[in-house]
């Protein structure tokens, strides 16, 4: 294994994303996640590649939809704010069927709101966030090696299914730094006829487009589109399972918030209270088979999440509501502490806390 | 390498400057020295000296941060009362600066008054295990930038040379070849190694000058 390296979130990831191959970056500063536009502007001139801070973040998701109909890997990253300015753009590489990688390292929001840690775009990311019929694959890294891996992994998903992949970070993952192995194993490599490299080598025109003049036609694209979806979510559901072998309530969180949930479950089996933990690691697919087995045999449920309540709804689908589901969350920017996690656990215990 | 009154800790960002330098700042105060520890980070809201600010009160250290550190106010703000730093020559100074160049400019309003005093150090901060200074090249560069931004030029080096929550004594003992090469080839002394309180005492039987390092806590989630 190659000798592990100090990397902050942000430019481990952004690292990991050169390696992956991608040679395009377009971005618009905003805290907290600079650092990868930072470290992609020192990066990108020396492999060969191009960095390039556009006017406003609707003008780099454009430069992305571009970058992308020509079939090479590019990315663009920002924080809350500016991923909901990015959001038309992304609904067209929805709609015009492009891979490519969109960043979103959270901060408090709605409106400008503040730079401290969240996970409050939940909604944003699995839900849509741009308009029309569309899934993004989005992957929540939990530690700075995740950053790392996930991004690889973003890319291939996105080339692989020709859709659009979102890192969804926080402030927290984005600034902290940890020790990463960026062995990375190859890079793997997707036939793209449908790219608009020109026309020497096939006949007629590649044409990228998300407009359809008929709407018969629209629907047609959009229930094959599905029909993809639909394979995606058989076939790439990543989650942890943690202690949950014989646990009686099950915590769902991801992210930072798992991390706190990990500490705090420890704090809770010392009491002899049986919680474990699954942590989605892609929050759509979502890991809906495994939360349903769990709920077979769990007592109840417990989502922490750094918002006002977002995946819980998720949570309470994936098991037809069967248990009961609790919420401990902060938001605004705030993290919980892993004590007020454990005193959650203790009011659903004794029957005190109050169900979702 | 004589203490001089005003200490100054610069380098890459992510180098370790701000642990070192509020660990250094304690080092003095609890030495009986009157210290005051001056935040100039312009570059990042996160991670300040206003997270050690109860040990740093405790122990009598005065805090001179932008009171919008670790706030939502994101912005390039220094402590007005920064110019006590040149202004009262009565105690002494610990600096931390922001990372990499864009971090030293904060520095250039001040080097004039530095230098026409003629007290103090400007210490290189490195750390083998970050990416962009794992080579001699990559820490040329760096010096180079920040003193051209700051218009200083540094004094001496300190190893702190680490991999966070994985660092053990092997990982120390394996950057010293490298700060070694760093030192000859600038012609800086290595002025100590900072090192985790919990490995110090061992290392500091196989080398001279330890600094040990009580890192500021943050969640232990982190």
């Amino acid at each position: 294994m190659a000798e592990k390296v100090l990397m902050k979130g942000n430019e481990a990831l952004a690292e990991a994303a050169i390696m992956a191959g991608c040679k395009y970056y377009f971005g618009y500063p905003i805290t907290p996640q600079t650092e990868v536009a930072a470290y992609m502007a020192k990066r990108m001139p020396k492999i060969g590649g191009t960095f390039l801070q556009a006017e406003s973040e609707v003008a780099a998701i454009n430069m992305v939809i571009g970058v992308a109909s020509c079939g090479k890997r590019v990315m663009t990253s920002s924080s809350s704010p500016g991923i909901s300015l990015k959001s038309e753009g992304i609904s067209y590489l929805a709609g015009c069927e492009l891979p490519a990688l969109i960043v979103n390292v959270q901060r408090g929001g709605p409106g400008l709101g503040g730079i401290q840690p969240s996970q409050s775009d939940y909604f944003q990311a699995t839900k849509g966030g741009g308009h029309g019929d569309y899934k993004l694959i989005v992957l929540a890294p939990a530690s700075v090696q995740e950053m790392v891996s996930l991004t690889f992994k973003g890319f291939d998903l996105a080339d692989k299914y020709r859709m659009t992949s979102m890192i969804l970070a926080d402030g927290t993952m984005g600034q902290m730094m940890e020790p990463v192995s960026l062995d990375l194993g190859e890079v793997k490599e997707y036939a793209k006829p449908w790219a608009t490299t020109g026309t020497a080598n096939h006949e007629g025109r590649n044409i990228i487009n998300s407009l359809s003049l008929s709407p018969a036609q629209l629907e047609e694209w959009n229930k094959s589109r599905y029909e993809r979806y639909a394979i995606v979510e058989r076939d790439e559901v990543m989650y942890e399972e943690f202690m949950m072998e014989d646990a009686e309530i099950c915590v769902v969180a991801f992210g930072i918030a798992a991390r706190i949930s990990k500490n705090a479950i420890m704090e809770a089996r010392k009491k002899g209270v049986k919680v474990g933990m699954i942590r989605p690691i892609t929050l759509w697919p979502f890991p809906k088979d495994a939360l349903k087995k769990a709920a077979a045999k769990v007592k109840s449920f417990l989502s922490v999440e750094l918002n006002m309540g977002q995946m819980i709804d998720d949570v309470k689908l994936a098991i037809d509501c069967s248990k009961p589901v609790y919420l401990c969350n902060r938001t605004g920017g705030v993290l919980m502490s892993p004590d007020e996690v454990v005193a959650k656990i203790d009011e659903i215990q004794k029957g005190e806390a109050k169900a979702w | 390498m004589n203490l001089k009154r005003v200490t100054l800790f610069s380098g890459h960002y992510g180098s370790g400057k701000t642990n070192v330098a509020v660990n250094y700042a304690l080092n003095l105060a609890k030495s009986g020295k009157k210290v005051s520890i001056y935040d100039l980070d312009i570059v990042n809201p996160y991670f300040r000296t206003v997270d050690a600010e109860n040990q740093l009160v405790k122990n009598g250290v005065e805090l001179i941060v932008s009171p919008f550190a670790e706030t939502n106010v994101d912005i390039p703000a220094m402590n007005a009362s920064s110019y006590k730093m040149v202004d009262d020559l009565s105690g002494y100074a610990v600096v931390d600066l922001g990372g990499d160049d864009r971090g030293a400019l904060a520095l250039g309003r001040f080097s004039d008054r530095l230098k026409e005093e003629n007290n103090y150090d400007l210490l290189l901060v490195v750390n083998k295990y970050r990416p962009e200074t794992r080579d001699l090249e990559g820490v040329l560069q760096i010096k180079k930038e920040i003193e051209y931004a700051s218009r200083m030029k540094f004094t001496g080096i300190v190893n702190n040379s680490n991999l966070g929550v994985e660092t053990t004594e092997e990982t120390i003992i394996n950057s010293l070849d490298f700060i070694e090469q760093v030192s000859k080839e600038t012609g800086l002394p290595v002025v100590f190694t900072a090192v985790r309180d919990d490995l110090a005492k061992n290392i500091s039987k196989k080398i001279q000058n330890v600094l040990p390092i009580d890192l500021i806590k943050y969640g232990s989630w982190l």
